[in-house]
């Protein structure tokens, strides 16, 4: 998907200046806990998040996003805006709630980053028969 | 146009430009027309008539000249004013009677801008390059300057990808049983705004030496969980030490204190000593140890309350 298709989906609009809209990403990932973001990403992602400072552009670089849309129309600070520029990341606005960019984005069929064991099926020193599970 | 309007900007805030931007605005300023300006110069003579001009400019494949009598150059033509005599029927003028007198020239030893800020400012698609004797030199058309700054950008290309090519041969090119590059960063405590700056070199080293974005990624987000870490927790700062060898990285940060009590909780996902103005940076949610050991295939964690703590992780490339 490229960027100028994720912007239509979500009524944005392009925060850094000369974004190179023709740029794609394979999938994306919503939060605003950047160790997630460092833990389950991958190369090719697009990060949807709700903070602004500096670190998101840090985590980016990290960890291989293409851009970074804030969502609830949240305009970052400048210091932001001038690291993202500095390492080449396009920053986006979203006018939705982080639910709805997400729900909007994931129904044109841009996928997620990847599935995960269940683990809330109980407490790891609990023993097993006291799970209540049905296998 | 593009290049004179940006030399009067002021550099944007953080002093931040796209690079490609630069590299052009230093070229502009660097190249001398004499290096770029056509030297092999057709000319007229202001007695030749329009429709000499007309098979000059058919012949030679240009779409102006500049007019020379005795040497001296005394005026311009070019093929919008052989349009212009065609439709008054004045093909049979002679140059001198058509030719724009009033000539601009720029001297061979300016650099390029002097020449693109007239050809923006008067819409010229040529210019006569002139020595300081007002001597006749040469041509210089847009296409020039632009073909001259593709040629100029490709070398510097080329010699970027040389460095490129020397960097990631560091291995091959020095020889010894057991070659090693250590790169060490220092990383000041509670300097959340800095806080990624070491590992972001140390990415960029990677890059420059070859390795592939799989791992590079890997060993980014680990010294980026460490360089954190060493940021919020120590009381003065530490150091991150990468160690690169052919075939594996390790990666070592080190501090002076104040240590950890319980190192076994401390690896527990989800324990976290941060404070709530980390936390509301996004980090400080006791993933970042968890975090380093997924990325990495061997993870050491010492620590020494008072004394300080040394985490050691290695990465197989």
């Amino acid at each position: 998907m490229t960027l100028a298709e994720v912007l239509s989906v979500i009524e944005g609009r392009a925060i850094s200046p000369d974004v190179d809209v023709s740029r794609t990403v394979s999938m994306a990932c919503g939060a605003d806990l950047m160790s997630d973001v460092l833990a389950f990403t991958h190369v090719g992602t697009l990060l949807l998040t709700g903070l602004t400072n500096p670190q998101v552009v840090r985590t980016a670089e990290m960890a291989g996003i293409v851009a970074i849309v804030f969502v609830r129309g949240k305009l970052p600070p400048r210091d932001t805006v001038a690291l993202a520029e500095e390492k080449g990341i396009p920053l986006l606005a979203s006018r939705y709630t982080m639910y709805e960019t997400c729900g909007r984005l994931y129904q044109t069929g841009l996928p997620s980053c990847g599935l995960f064991r269940l683990t809330a099926d109980g407490w790891p020193d609990e023993p097993a028969a006291s799970r209540g599970r049905s296998d | 146009m593009l290049l004179t309007d940006r030399q009067e900007e002021k550099p944007a805030a953080g002093g931040t430009q796209a690079p490609e931007v630069t590299k052009l605005q230093e070229l502009v300023y660097e190249l001398k027309i004499e290096q770029v300006m056509t030297k092999e110069i057709i000319t007229v003579s202001p007695d030749d008539s329009m429709r000499h001009l007309k098979e000059v400019l058919r012949l030679k494949r240009v779409s102006g000249a500049p007019v020379l009598r005795d040497d001296e150059l005394v005026g311009i033509i070019s093929i919008e004013d052989l349009i212009k005599a065609l439709e008054a029927g004045q093909i049979d003028a002679t140059v001198g009677q058509r030719m724009t007198a009033d000539v601009h020239t720029v001297f061979a030893d300016e650099t390029i801008i002097q020449a693109v800020n007239k050809f923006a400012r008067f819409g010229f698609g040529r210019l006569p390059v002139v020595d300081r004797q007002g001597k006749l030199v040469g041509m210089l058309t847009q296409g020039d300057v632009v073909r001259a700054l593709l040629r100029q950008l490709e070398v510097d290309y080329h010699e970027e990808e040389i460095h490129r090519y020397r960097a990631s041969h560091i291995f091959e090119d020095i020889v010894s049983d057991q070659t090693g590059l250590i790169l060490r960063y220092k990383v000041e405590p509670r300097d959340f705004v800095r806080c990624g700056e070491a590992a972001s070199k140390l990415k960029r080293a990677l890059e420059r030496l070859g390795a592939t974005p799989a791992s590079v990624r890997r060993i980014a987000v680990a010294s980026y969980e460490a360089e954190t870490n060493l940021v919020i927790h120590t009381t003065k700062g530490g150091e991150l030490i990468a160690e690169i060898h052919p075939k594996r990285i390790r990666i070592t940060a080190i501090d002076s204190g104040p240590g950890i009590p319980d190192v076994e909780q401390a690896m527990q996902a989800g324990y976290s000593t941060a404070p709530d103005w980390i936390r509301e940076l996004g980090f400080g949610a006791g993933m970042g140890l968890n975090n380093i050991q997924a990325c990495t295939d061997e993870m050491h964690l010492y620590s020494k309350v008072g004394v300080g703590t040394r985490l050691e992780v290695v990465i197989n490339l």
